[in-house]
Formats: C-alpha cells, structure tokens, sequence
C-alpha cells in the first residue's frame, strides 16, 4: 500500500503523483523503475522514479495517460488514497560518470525519468545541455527543475508555440554539424523519438543511450515478456536494462511489440490505439 | 484384501471443462474415499513411503481413511507436509509414492495422492486445518524468508512453528510462487493456495509481498541493519529459457512463464473485468512438453483455440509431463506433434505470428540425461499455421539475486550451491527448491524447505 500525499495535473493528459514509498525512495538511484498495480484488479505497470525523497520516503512518478490502466491511476486516484501494489527499486541503475558533456534529450514526459539522472551528472560536474521537447508548449514539463539543473537548456515543439519550431532531434544534430560533438547523448521518450535520436547521432560516433518502453508483466525478469534485441543478443529490458546502447537496439522490433495488445484493448475500451500517442 | 483397479476420480466431462478455468478433478466423495482406502495393505516395510520425499506415514494415514478417521488422518499428513492440499493435486505421484506401492505390481496402486487431496480438501471444509492449536514459545530471533513459492512457505511455516520471528519477503504482489502464477486454476485452485498462506499469518509469520531482494533489500542488510540472524532462500527457478531461433520475438510469441501469469495471476481470462489482456490465438504451438507445456496448452484450449499443437522434438514416451496431464490435455483436444524441431517462426509484414517452421525428427542413441536424442530428418520442413506460439522449454534460475550478491557461490548453470547443511557461502543464508536444484517439483523444494528449517535452527541454537 502506498498512499498518495500530493497530486498535480502537469497537463490535462500529465499527472504528477508523490507517494509514501520509504524502502524504494531509501534504495532508489537515478534511471531505476518501479512496477505499479493500482488495485486488484489492474494491470501491472512500469513507471519511472521521477525523484524522490529519502528522508521524506516519498517517490514521485509522471503519469501520461495513454490507456486504461494509465487513465485510471490518473482519474480516479486522490491524494489519501492508496496504490495497492508498488514494487522497486527496479532495472539497472544510469552509469554515472564524468563524461564531459552530456545532452539529454526528452521527449515528452520523457523529462520525468531524465531528471534525477541530469540532475545526478550535473552534481558530479558534467556539463549538462538539456533538450525538451513536446508537440506543443503544454506538453513541455518541469521546464524550471530541468532548468536548475541544466547549464544550457533549449526547448522544440513540432507547432513552434515555444522554443525552436522542429524536433528534438533538430538541435541535435545542429549542434553535432557545428563541430560540439557531445561525449554522451541520452534519449528517453516516445519510441520513434529515442529511434531517431539514435540515427541522428550514430553517424557521429557519440555514445547514446535510451531507456526503453516496453510492455512488462511482472518486472523481475519472471516471464520474459519485456525482451528486446540489442545488437543480436536478447535483453529483459527490466533486469539487464531498462537502458541500452540506442545504436544496437532492434527499433522496428520494439515498435511492434508495444503495440501487441492495441488492437484488443482499442475494441474493449474504444480508445482506439491508433492514436497519435501511439505514432508519435 | 482388495487388489485391482483402484477408485476413478471424478471429472468434469472433457467438452465442458475445456471451456472454463473451473477444476478439472472433483475429488473423492467420502465413500469412494474410505474404499479406496481399503484398498492398502498397511505394509510392514511399506515401500510407498520411500518414494514420498517428505517421508509421510502412507500406511498410517491411509488407514485412518479406511477406519473412517478423517481428522486423525490429517493430523498424520500435517506431521511431514504443510501444504496436502496442494501435494495431493499436483506431485508427480506416478513418479513418486504410488510408483513404489506394492498393489502396482499386479494391478493399480493405491490413490495415495487422491486420497491426500480428500483428507486436506475435508479439513479445509470443516475448519480443522485452521483450529488445530499450536504451541509456540516466541523466541525473539528474527528469521527472513526469500522467496513465496512452497520451499519458502514450508520453510516460514517451521521455523515459526519452533518459535522463530519470521519475515517471509516475495517480490510479486501475492506470494505462492509457481503455484499462483504458473500452475493454472483449473489444476490448484488459487483459493486453496491463499487459505494455506493466511494459515502461515495464523503462526505469526509476517509476508512481506511487493519487497525484491537484491533491490528493495540486499542479503547483506537483511543480515546487517535489519537484524535478521538467518535467511532461507527460495526465490526459485523463474528466469524462462527461449529457443534463440529466428521469429522469437514475434508479436504472439509467448515465453510460458508469461502467457501462465497473465492468466493465472493477473486473470486474464477474465478481461476486460481484470485489465491484463493476454492473446486469444485461433491455432497455436506450445513448444516443450513438460508440465509447464502442458498447462499452456490446457490454458490456450481454453481461451477458445481451435487447434492446440504441442511440438515437441522426441516421442510421447520421453515426455516429463505427469501422465495424468497428457492425458487430460488430449481429452480436451489438445494435439500432440511428437518428433518435431522448431527451426524458425514466421510472420506477416505486420510482425504478427503466422506459422512455426519445424523438422522432423527420429529418435537416436541415448545422449547424457538418458534419453534418445532427436535426430533431424533433412528434407522435413513442414509448417503449421498459428497465429500463436508459447515457448515451454524450461526455466533456469533468475540471475538477480546472484548479480547483486557477487559473494553468493553459483555453480556454472547460475544455480545455489549449498553445502551438506544446506548453507550457502554467506555464513546464515540458507536456500532450497528450484534455485539449488533447478527446475524440480512441488514436494521436493518443501522437502528442501523443510530441511532448511531444521539446519537453521540448528545454527541458531549454537550460537
Ligand atoms: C521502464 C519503463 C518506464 C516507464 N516510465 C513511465 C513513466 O514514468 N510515465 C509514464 O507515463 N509511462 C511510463 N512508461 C510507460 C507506461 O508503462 C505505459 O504507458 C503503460 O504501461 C500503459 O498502460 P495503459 O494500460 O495505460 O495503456 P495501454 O492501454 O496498455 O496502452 C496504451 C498505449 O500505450 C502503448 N503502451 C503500452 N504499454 C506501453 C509501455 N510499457 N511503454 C510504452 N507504450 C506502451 C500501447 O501500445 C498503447 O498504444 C514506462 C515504461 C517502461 C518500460
Ligand atoms: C507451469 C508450471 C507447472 C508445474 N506443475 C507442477 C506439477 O504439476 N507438479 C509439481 O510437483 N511441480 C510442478 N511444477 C514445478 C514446481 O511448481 C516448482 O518446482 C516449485 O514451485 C518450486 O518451488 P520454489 O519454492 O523453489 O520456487 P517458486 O515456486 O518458483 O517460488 C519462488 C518465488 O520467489 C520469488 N522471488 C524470486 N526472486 C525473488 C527475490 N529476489 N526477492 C523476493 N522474491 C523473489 C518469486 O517471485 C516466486 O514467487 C510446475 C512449474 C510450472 C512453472
Ligand atoms: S506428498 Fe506427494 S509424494 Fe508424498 S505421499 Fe503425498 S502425493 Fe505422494
Ligand atoms: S505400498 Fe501401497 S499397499 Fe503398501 S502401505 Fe504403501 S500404499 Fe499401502
Ligand atoms: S517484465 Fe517480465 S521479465 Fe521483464
């Protein structure tokens, strides 16, 4: 049981939730997941420590919701009320290191899960240049924490509301043609998003590492459901990863598999899938 | 004296059962019960005993069936076995207890395991398996348990039972290991695995779910700020092996380990009244055929598929599922394609499974487990068209616990290795079950746990 003692709306499809969690929030270290069941009857699923607090023994994660169960821990929890099941720290934690000069590049509520790891190699003396990114200005999150964090931050939507006008990958690759050449690139966000970050820097020869999204059942490496291709070797995204090395990582593959169950529960909860949260 | 046949079980008929989650078996009435019962011979050196590997008092339970003693007989089963109900359903009693019984020679051995489950399924109804009172006297030690699949149960149930503050710790959010996420319903009801769990609560032990050891806590702060003296681990053989062919990470291809929890734990087959969606294939393979194939198969029938291929690269003779499920599984139209090798699955352009590609096989030479060995038969490639595959193949032991323990000694398989005490490297960290032994059975890792539990009181009491 773990009850909810503060909730924000980020967005009208962004929740933020801060619950008591004191073991995970004691043992937590940046890029590490949590397996959430909100009751009983819901289903199992991933979600990123976004920060947290040990002295408070508070989590806080980023909620988009996208389907059922993600809908349901965004409407229909309040704060005092309590999530059945929550079960962490898990998945390898970030490297940390000193690079040099790391971008981090978030798409979406992707700035959920990069901010306790920027903010990590910000501490240990990185130069940290933060890219966020979301289809419109609502959807760029946590715009000051980052900043805090960040020594350059810039910001992309696809309509131009904020920042430059284009895509994540835009100053990206900018950047790379000009000659500063990051040590390390860290992508997490929509699928599509990691995949192309992971082709924009490749030809450059800089380091990349995305943390994937893909469907888990139990998150301890039990049932295999969450495997991935990386160069030609099988992963469990919730043990060996959830990070990889975004150049050997199979993309189309991942794609498909995410979308295995779209079409069942599109038909039993009219949501359709085929929305833009699944193209994006 | 009554040789023979012994007393059928009753079933639901094959074409209704294949179409619910509800338990295949019905169980013995009373009557049927006590003649079968009467059936033993109360041997003087009762060979049934040496084939039980918790040793229970065969003869003397039996008899007390056929003297009509339904408590006594319960009383006898709970002195070697803490779960009957759960024994009498799922050990391997071909292989096992009624394996060696003398009335197997000429005709049918006695129903040993039938008539465990009537004498545990009797106490559950009538409340005598929760009233019996236990003496413990609190010894103030705190124990951790890790893991909640029956070694662990076993384990926490006698260590709290000789008066150890027990702490049983199970990563998923219901303990019961295997016996709630792998085996199905419809062969151990999940009722009966929780009633047994809340009979643990009854002796003081505390069940920690949704704690993973390793992350949540390592063994070393078990040991160190959180005060335990020692700790049993259990944490089983749960990592699924794969066969590495091409087309295994196909959208429909299932590892059985997944397709079993999300019907089983996460209830599936009731979506979308639970949220766990799981495929509904038209036709699938099953790959493997052990137990877990076997369930997997039974399940997919379930969930409406018209064709059920279990693939398997011997003969049925080679099979190590237990009789009893093959049998049941080809009632319920399951189909058995003995002597094929999957070479490959194939797909649509959509990544959607659309057939597994397999060789024929014949048998060979015997390899090293004893078995003839499948030798491919060029020229043989032969499709089945499925829309669904689940790959039962085996299960090794989950690496985390080794990965964040470096001083925990493995052998080369990632397996526990324990010493004649059940002891591992770490001095007070003991372990049993599946993950010392590899995947083995229901019995065997209480057997382990049990043992575990008489080892730790030992070490505990020397110090
Ligand atoms: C390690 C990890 C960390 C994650 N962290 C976060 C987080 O901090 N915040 C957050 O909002 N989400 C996070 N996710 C994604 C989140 O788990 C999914 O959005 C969620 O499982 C969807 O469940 P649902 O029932 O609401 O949607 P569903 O109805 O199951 O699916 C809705 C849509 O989302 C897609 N989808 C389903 N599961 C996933 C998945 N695991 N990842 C990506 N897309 C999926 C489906 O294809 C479908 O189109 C994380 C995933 C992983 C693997
Ligand atoms: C589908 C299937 C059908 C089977 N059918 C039969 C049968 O008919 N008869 C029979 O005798 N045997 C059968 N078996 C085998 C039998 O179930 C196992 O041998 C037995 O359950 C092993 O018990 P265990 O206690 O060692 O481990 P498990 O039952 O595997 O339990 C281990 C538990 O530990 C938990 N755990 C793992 N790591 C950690 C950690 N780090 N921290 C906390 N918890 C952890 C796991 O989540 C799990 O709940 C079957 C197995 C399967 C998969
Ligand atoms: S526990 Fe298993 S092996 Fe032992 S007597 Fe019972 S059914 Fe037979
Ligand atoms: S060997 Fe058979 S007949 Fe003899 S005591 Fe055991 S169960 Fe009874
Ligand atoms: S989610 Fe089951 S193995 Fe990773």
């Amino acid at each position: 049981m773990a009850k909810i003692l503060k909730k924000c709306h980020l967005s009208p499809a962004v929740t933020e939730l801060t619950v008591e969690a004191p073991l995970i929030a004691h043992k937590c270290k940046p890029g590490q997941f949590v397996m959430v069941l909100a009751d009983e009857n819901s289903e199992r699923i991933p979600l990123t420590i976004g920060d947290s607090d040990a002295k408070a023994g508070t989590i806080t994660m980023v909620i988009q919701a996208v389907g059922n169960t993600t809908k349901h821990i965004c409407h229909d929890f309040e704060v005092g009320d309590e999530i059945a099941h929550i079960l962490g720290p898990l998945g390898q934690p970030s490297e940390m290191k000193k690079f040099g000069t790391v971008v981090m590049v978030c798409g979406g509520i992707g700035t959920a899960p990069v901010y306790p790891i920027a903010k990590a190699y910000h501490e240990m003396g990185n130069k940290v240049i933060s890219i966020l990114g979301g289809r419109t200005k609502e959807l760029i999150m946590w715009k000051d924490k980052m900043a805090a964090i960040s020594d350059e931050l810039i910001i992309t939507t696809d309509d131009g509301s904020e920042g430059i006008k284009g895509f994540v990958t835009d100053p990206l690759r900018k950047m790379m043609e000009e000659g500063n050449k990051p040590d390390y690139v860290v992508a997490i966000g929509p699928i599509v998003m990691m995949m192309n970050v992971a082709k924009t820097t490749k030809p450059f020869g800089v380091k990349t590492t995305a943390s994937l999204s893909c469907i888990m059942v139990d998150g301890t490496g039990m049932c295999g459901g969450c495997r991935v291709m990386v160069g030609k070797e099988t992963k469990f995204t919730c043990c060996d990863g959830p990070e990889f090395d975004a150049h050997l990582v199979d993309w189309d593959n991942l794609r498909k598999r995410s979308k295995m169950y779209v079409d069942q529960e599109s038909v039993e909860y009219g949501c359709g899938g085929h929305c833009k949260c699944v193209e994006e | 004296m009554r040789g023979g046949m012994r007393n059928p079980m009753p079933e639901q008929p094959a074409d209704v059962r294949n179409k619910n989650f509800e338990e295949v078996t019905l169980g013995y009435s009373p009557e049927t019960a006590v003649d079968e019962a009467q059936r033993c011979l109360h041997c003087k050196v009762p060979q049934c005993v040496k084939g039980c590997p918790v040793n229970i008092d065969i003869p003397d339970f039996v008899h007390a069936v056929a003297e009509k003693d339904f408590a006594g007989a319960f009383t006898i089963l709970k002195k070697k076995t803490s779960l009957p109900a759960v024994c009498g359903r799922v050990c391997p009693q071909e292989n096992q207890c009624e394996k060696h019984c003398i009335l197997g020679i000429k005709g049918e051995p006695v129903a040993i395991g039938r008539l465990e489950r009537f004498v545990a399924d009797t106490a559950r109804a009538n409340g005598q398996d929760r009233s019996e009172h236990v003496d413990i006297t609190p010894k103030g030690i705190k124990v951790a348990v890790v893991g909640g699949g029956p070694s662990c149960l076993t384990a926490a149930g006698d260590l709290a039972k000789m008066g150890y503050d027990v702490t049983l710790f199970e990563a998923l959010h219901k303990a019961g290991g295997v016996l709630m996420y792998g085996i199905p319903e419809f062969r151990l009801p999940k009722t009966i695995v929780q009633h047994e769990i809340e009979g643990l609560k009854d002796l003081g032990v505390k069940i920690m779910t949704d704690v993973i050891i390793g992350r949540t806590f390592t063994l070393h702060e078990l040991l160190g700020e959180e005060g335990f003296k020692a700790i049993y681990v259990g944490t089983g053989a749960g990592l699924p092996h794969f066969l590495r062919i091409p087309g295994e990470n196909l959208d429909g291809v299932y590892s059985a380990n997944e397709f079993l929890t999300r019907v089983n734990l996460m209830g599936a087959w009731d979506f979308p009244h639970r949220a766990t969606p799981v495929c509904h294939g038209k036709d699938v393979a099953v790959v493997g055929a052990g137990n877990v194939a076997m369930d997997s198969a039974r399940t997919a029938k379930r969930l409406g598929a018209e064709h059920v291929y279990v693939v398997y690269r011997r003969s049925e003779a080679e099979m190590p599922a237990r009789k009893e499920e093959i049998q049941h599984a080809k009632e319920e139209g399951v189909e058995l394609h003995m002597l094929n090798n999957p070479q490959e699955i194939i797909s649509n352009d959509k990544g959607w499974v659309t057939g597994i590609k397999c060789i024929r096989t014949k048998l060979g030479e015997p390899d090293a487990s004893g078995r003839r060995s499948p030798v491919e038969i060029p020229g043989s490639e032969h499709v089945f068209n499925v829309d669904m595959v689940v790959i039962a193949i085996g299960q090794g032991p989950n690496p985390l616990l080794r990965h964040t323990t470096p001083d925990l000694v493995t052998n080369k398989k990632g397996l526990i290795t324990i010493d004649d005490h059940e002891e591992t490297s770490i001095p007070g960290v003991f372990a049993g079950g599946d993950i010392v032994t590899g995947a083995a059975t229901v019995i065997s890792a209480m057997g382990a746990g049990k043992a575990a539990a008489i080892e730790i009181d030992k070490y505990l009491s020397s110090k």
